[in-house]
Order: C-alpha cells, then sequence, then structure tokens
C-alpha cells in the first residue's frame, strides 16, 4: 500500500452548467467562473484606475484569436491603438501581428469635448456603424469596450448617452458577442456612471489596494446571471505573462503522490523518520526560534539533494547569497559548488520587496523555469510582516499546491518564539499544510541551552517521537544518539560527562577484567607446571618400576640357565657312572 | 424636399472654398434630412457662395466613420478653415451652430 495519503475532495465541485461560456484563457478566472464569460452577452469589468481592466479585456481578445479561433474587436476610449501596442507588448502580445493578421482590430475612438458643439437631437449611430463594420470586417466573436465611460465626459447630453448604451447592449447581445466593456470604479456604486444597471450578466470587480504599503490585487465576480461562481475576492497579479488570478480552490487535492523516499541529509533524523527520510513531493515545515538551526537543517537538505545530482531551489528571505554560503561552509556545508554545478539556486530578496501574491508568483515563475526538485523557503514566516497575516496560509496553501503538482518537495523554515506551547499555537494554521513538521527548540537546563529536535508529526510513516539532540560539527549537523540515564533524557553537558562517567566505568570494568584473565593465565600457569611436575614423578616411577621388573625377569632367567646347566653337567656324570659299572 | 445623397457637393464652386463642411448621417432618416436642411439654410444666409457642403452617408460608407472620429449622428465636421471643429445634432439652434462653426462670436 503506497498511497497513504488521504484523498480529500475539492472544496468546490463543478456544478454542470447549461449556461455557454467563453474561455477567457486567464489563468484562474475560468476556474472562478466555471468556464468563461458568458457567451454572446457583455460582462462588465469594474475597477479603480490602474488595477488591469485593460489587460484583462487585452488577454481575453488575444486568448479569444490565438487558442480559440474567435477574432475580436478592441474599441478603446482611453489609450490609442499606439499605446495600448507598446504597453501589451511588454507582456509578449504583438497587437501588431495580430492586426495583419486579421485577428484583432484596434479602434481607438478619441472624444474631445473641446472639440464637440452639441445643437438639436442625435444618437450614437456612428458608433454602432463603426463598431459593426469592425466587428464585421474580421468576423470578430469577440469585443472590448475600453473605457466606454469616457463618453460622459465627451457627451454633454447624458440622457441621450444613457439610452444608447442601452441600446449598444442589447445590440451586443442580440449579434452574439461575447463582450468586455470596462468601467470606472465609482464612488458608492460600481462603476462612475452606472453601467452596471446596463450590464447585468456578468460584471467582475477589480481591486487594487494597499495594505500596510504593499500592493495587493484582488478580483471579485460580483454577479454571473445564471452560473454559479466563486464568491471570494481572489487575488490576481499581473506578471510577465500578464494577468493570473490565483483561485485557492481551484487546485484539487488529486495529484500524484510518490512512494520514493528522499533523504534529508541528516542521517539521525532520517533514522526517526521510519530510517528513509521524506516522501518525494512532500512538505516539510522545520520551526524553531531564534538560533536553533533551522536555515542549517534546510542547507543540508539542499546538500543532500545536490549529492544526489538533484536541482535545489532555495527562496533566502534572511540572508544574502554570499551570507548563507559563507555561513554554511562553517558547518561544513559547502554550496557554493552545487551552485558552480547549476544545480543550486537561490534567490535571495527581503520579503518585504513585493506582496505576497508577487513573490508567489516568482516562486511559480522560478518553479517553472528552474524545474528543481526540492524547493526550500527560508523562512516563511518572514512573508508576513504582521503577526496574524490572513494571506500567509492561503498564499502558502497555494504554493503548496504548486509543488505537489510539480513533484517538488518543500522545505519551509518558520521562525517562532522560544516557547514550544507558543510555537504549536502560532504555527498551527500553516503546519496543518505540511505533511512533516519538524520542531527545532532550544532546551536551558543545567546553566546551558541544548539543541533538540522533534518530529512533531510526519504523514504517512512511523516516525519517532523521541526528543533528539542536534549538534553542529564541522560536517554539517546531525542528531546524537539519545542518553538515557534512568528514566531521563540527557542532552548537553549532562550528556556528556554522562557520556564520560560511562566510558569511566567501562574502563574499569575493562581494567579489571583484563586483571582476571592475566590471573586466570597465572594460575593455569602454575597448575600447569604442577601437572608437569607429577608426570615426572609418575615417569620416574614408572621407570624405577619397569628396571626392577627387568631386572628380577633377567635374574630369575640367570638362575634357570644354571640350574638347566648343572642339571646338564650332572646327567653327563651319571652316564658317564653308568657305563663304568657295566663294564 | 432635398434629396441627401452621399458624397454630393454643393454647390460646386471653381475655387478651393473658405468653408469646407462635411456632413455625417446614417441613412434617410427624420434627424438627417432635417440636419442637412438645416445646414444649407445656415450656409446660404451666413457663408453664401464661400462654401460646399459633403455629406457622408455610414450606412453606406462605414469605414469612414473612424477617419473624422465620428460616434453621434448627424455629425457636421468642419474641415476648413481648421482647426477641425465638430457640431453634433440636427443643427436646429441656428445660433449655435453658428457659434460652433466659429462664424460668430458667442455672444
Amino acid at each position: 500500500m503506497g498511497r497513504t495519503r488521504k484523498k480529500r475532495k475539492a472544496v468546490s465541485e463543478a456544478v454542470p452548467d447549461t449556461l455557454d461560456k467563453t474561455p477567457t484563457g486567464i489563468q484562474g478566472l475560468d476556474e472562478i467562473t466555471q468556464g468563461g464569460l458568458p457567451r454572446g452577452r457583455p460582462t462588465l469589468v469594474c475597477g479603480a484606475a490602474g488595477c488591469g481592466k485593460t489587460m484583462l479585456a487585452a488577454q481575453f481578445l488575444v486568448n479569444g484569436a490565438l487558442e480559440h479561433d474567435e477574432p475580436g474587436v478592441f474599441m478603446m476610449f482611453e489609450e490609442n491603438a499606439g499605446e495600448l501596442t507598446d504597453n501589451m507588448r511588454s507582456l509578449g502580445i504583438d497587437f501588431d501581428r495580430l492586426q495583419k493578421r486579421k485577428k484583432i482590430l484596434l479602434d481607438y475612438v478619441r472624444v474631445e469635448r473641446s472639440e464637440i458643439e452639441e445643437t438639436g437631437e442625435y444618437d450614437l449611430e456612428g458608433l454602432f456603424i463603426r463598431l459593426g463594420h469592425a466587428i464585421d470586417s474580421i468576423g470578430a466573436k469577440r469585443v472590448v469596450l475600453d473605457t466606454i465611460e469616457a463618453l460622459f465626459s465627451g457627451l454633454p447630453n447624458h440622457a441621450v448617452l444613457r439610452a444608447e448604451l442601452r441600446r449598444l447592449f442589447r445590440w451586443l447581445k442580440d449579434r452574439g458577442l461575447t463582450a468586455i466593456i470596462t468601467g470606472e470604479r465609482g464612488e458608492e456604486t460600481l462603476t462612475r456612471f452606472g453601467l452596471e444597471e446596463y450590464v447585468a450578466d456578468c460584471v467582475i470587480l477589480l481591486d487594487h489596494r494597499i495594505q500596510d504599503q504593499v500592493s495587493t490585487r484582488r478580483l471579485r465576480v460580483v454577479k454571473y446571471r445564471g452560473s454559479a461562481h466563486g464568491t471570494n475576492e481572489y487575488p490576481f497579479l499581473i506578471g510577465p505573462a500578464g494577468l493570473t488570478v490565483l483561485p485557492i480552490t481551484s487546485l484539487r487535492l488529486d495529484h500524484a503522490v510518490s512512494d520514493q523516499r528522499i533523504s534529508t541529509g541528516i542521517a539521525g533524523l532520517d533514522e526517526m523518520l521510519g530510517g528513509k527520510g521524506i516522501y518525494r513531493g512532500s512538505s516539510v515545515l522545520v520551526s524553531g526560534a531564534p538560533g536553533t538551526g533551522k536555515s542549517s537543517v534546510g542547507a543540508t537538505f539542499i546538500d543532500a539533494t545536490c549529492r544526489r545530482g538533484e536541482r535545489a531551489l532555495l527562496f533566502a528571505y534572511e540572508e544574502s547569497n554570499q551570507q548563507l554560503l559563507r555561513n554554511m561552509r562553517s558547518i561544513g556545508l559547502d554550496l557554493a559548488q552545487w551552485q558552480d554545478k547549476g544545480l543550486l539556486k537561490v534567490y535571495a530578496t527581503r520579503p518585504t520587496l513585493q506582496g505576497l501574491e508577487q513573490h508567489l508568483v516568482h516562486m511559480y515563475e522560478l518553479v517553472k523555469e528552474f524545474k528543481p526538485s526540492i524547493v526550500v523557503v527560508d523562512p516563511i514566516s518572514n512573508l508576513s510582516i504582521y503577526e496574524h497575516d490572513a494571506e500567509l496560509k492561503p498564499t502558502l496553501m497555494r504554493l503548496i499546491d504548486t509543488l505537489k503538482v510539480n513533484g517538488c518537495t518543500a522545505m519551509f523554515t518558520a521562525l517562532t518564539s522560544d516557547s514550544v506551547n507558543v510555537i504549536a499555537e502560532s504555527q498551527a494554521g500553516v503546519s496543518s499544510l505540511m505533511d512533516t513538521w519538524l520542531l527545532l527548540a532550544n532546551l536551558a537546563y543545567n546553566g546551558e541551552r541544548t539543541r533538540t529536535l522533534q518530529v512533531l508529526k510526519s504523514r504517512g510513516m512511523p516516525h519517532s517521537n523521541q526528543v533528539r539532540e542536534f549538534v553542529f560539527t564541522n560536517r554539517g549537523v546531525d542528531l546524537v544518539d539519545v542518553y538515557l540515564a534512568g528514566s531521563q533524557v540527557l542532552t548537553g553537558t549532562a550528556r556528556v560527562s554522562q557520556e564520560a562517567q560511562e566510558s569511566a566505568a567501562l574502563d574499569l570494568r575493562r581494567r579489571d577484567h583484563e586483571q582476571r584473565i592475566r590471573e586466570l593465565a597465572s594460575h593455569r600457569k602454575a597448575i600447569d607446571a604442577q601437572i608437569a611436575a607429577l608426570t615426572a614423578q609418575r615417569d620416574d616411577r614408572q621407570g624405577q618400576v619397569e628396571l626392577a621388573i627387568a631386572r628380577e625377569t633377567l635374574e630369575a632367567e640367570g638362575t634357570l640357565e644354571r640350574a638347566r646347566s648343572i642339571a646338564k653337567s650332572r646327567g653327563q656324570e651319571a652316564r658317564q657312572q653308568r657305563r663304568a659299572a657295566s663294564r | 424636399m432635398t434629396d441627401v445623397s452621399p458624397l454630393k457637393r454643393q454647390p460646386t464652386l471653381r475655387y478651393k472654398p473658405e468653408w469646407q463642411l462635411r456632413l455625417y448621417v446614417a441613412g434617410q432618416t427624420a434627424k438627417s434630412k432635417a440636419a442637412f436642411d438645416n445646414l444649407r439654410k445656415i450656409c446660404e444666409t451666413h457663408l453664401s457662395g464661400r462654401y460646399t457642403i459633403e455629406v457622408v452617408d455610414l450606412q453606406l460608407n462605414p469605414r469612414l466613420a473612424a477617419g473624422d472620429q465620428i460616434l453621434a449622428v448627424p455629425t457636421l465636421v468642419r474641415k476648413v478653415p481648421e482647426p477641425i471643429r465638430k457640431i453634433i445634432g440636427d443643427l436646429s439652434d441656428e445660433h449655435r451652430v453658428l457659434v460652433g462653426l466659429d462664424v460668430l462670436p458667442l455672444r
């Protein structure tokens, strides 16, 4: 069973929609509107100056022309065609070429109040004819009127103008054109001249606000007749690729998960995480007080990744690139070599440089361009300037989702205050997004501070519940084996002294054993000597006995011989006597 | 009843007229006819022999609308003398037309 991660349903399921829609091709907007703008109807895009109305409209047209083969007419009342072309060129949109290919027609309607005198009745048939001609000449399906409210300043008779605008929107609808009409935000109304009264099918509000000196752009679908739509305010960005809306709920939690495990670079930590490290594509939060070694954990992770030949991307919001390299060299991590080999990219900026969304977009782009295997953000807590920034979580959620979709493993460090309880509370919001949460803490005990590391959670794997001591060596960081003395875990000096004590005791025991072995040896030697003596004694006795037996045997043989020879000699004498007697 | 036909010069003069006017209309509507009649009456009264009127029907020549930035119809454009002036409406207020054309100073 590999797929251990729970699959959750996306927050908003797509509702089957009967309303025909025209995709805008703007990332995120089509997701919020569940398909795009209402086809064949006008949509009002309103917002204050500089909030991106024209850009949204231009992208709508260009995407239609390039991707859906729907040519478009851009009728502008404020900028002229040259200005618009120049402005859009910075986004890589070449209006000149599109115009030549008859995909897009730019028409600049100049309304100069000083040139116009009004006498008697009139209507705006001229505008209708002009627009109609433009539409017919390229077979347009999409129309943008940017910003038609300029007419209000050019034409004094607003009653006529309003009646004619109403007729215009009706006319657009009758011709089945999907249109975007932009309007300036009014004081109390959505648009300054109340265009929302006429364009009632779909209204999108753009907003550009400066909060705590950081600008954030928001988009909201105020209404969408006949269709479900996302009702939240969604942050959006104007980046090099144009407008991007970031709906949180658009990314479903159905990315592929990997069963592959990768090392964190800290052997002891891998050991704590079921012995194999973290899942590829998961997200890790490393939180801790100042000086607990968060950045070092990140750097070690990077080092391990590059060592495997994979790419790593580091977003450093506290240290500059050079400073980081120098500092990491002090714990034996040579990150410069990976930079030279192109495996590591460090993106060091001040977090206050941009708004959160802007950071996010930079991250997106870098991830897309560099295709890293891991991404380290150090620290995320710096991204939100204020303590309870509601933005951080949704932004991170989007970032994590993006990284997961791209299969990147992410490590985020977070700065917290020094107390364990407070950390758990303050990070609770963010931590729920993370698969693995490591907590680094300083333990002040016995007159010194010790770095400790614990795994607060790690989804989908067995993990150690122990608090381990975390040490910097000149060969990176490592975890020290737990020292148990009685029922207590010892760290720092206590651990060292315990270690020394145990080592002394061990030494003593060893000496004792040696002594005993030596004694045994000499004892054995003594016994051996005794055995030798006894053997000698035994041999001696045996020799004596054998000698005696030999002698006795010899003596017995000698006696017998003598008896025999005596008997022999006696026999001869008797025979001689018998012979003598017989004679 | 005057015929409002496109691109009709009236009256045709041999020398370059002091006042060159162009009237944009959209079709033969009551409004466009009224505008043309009013314009001719004013010109005959105040600029007799020194003007030309060119009538442009945008329904027949829609592409001409962009050139003079025409939105409203009827629109009278004073091409010469420069600068270009525009008078929108059916030209029923003679005094305003004359002011608009800069024939009369604003009273």
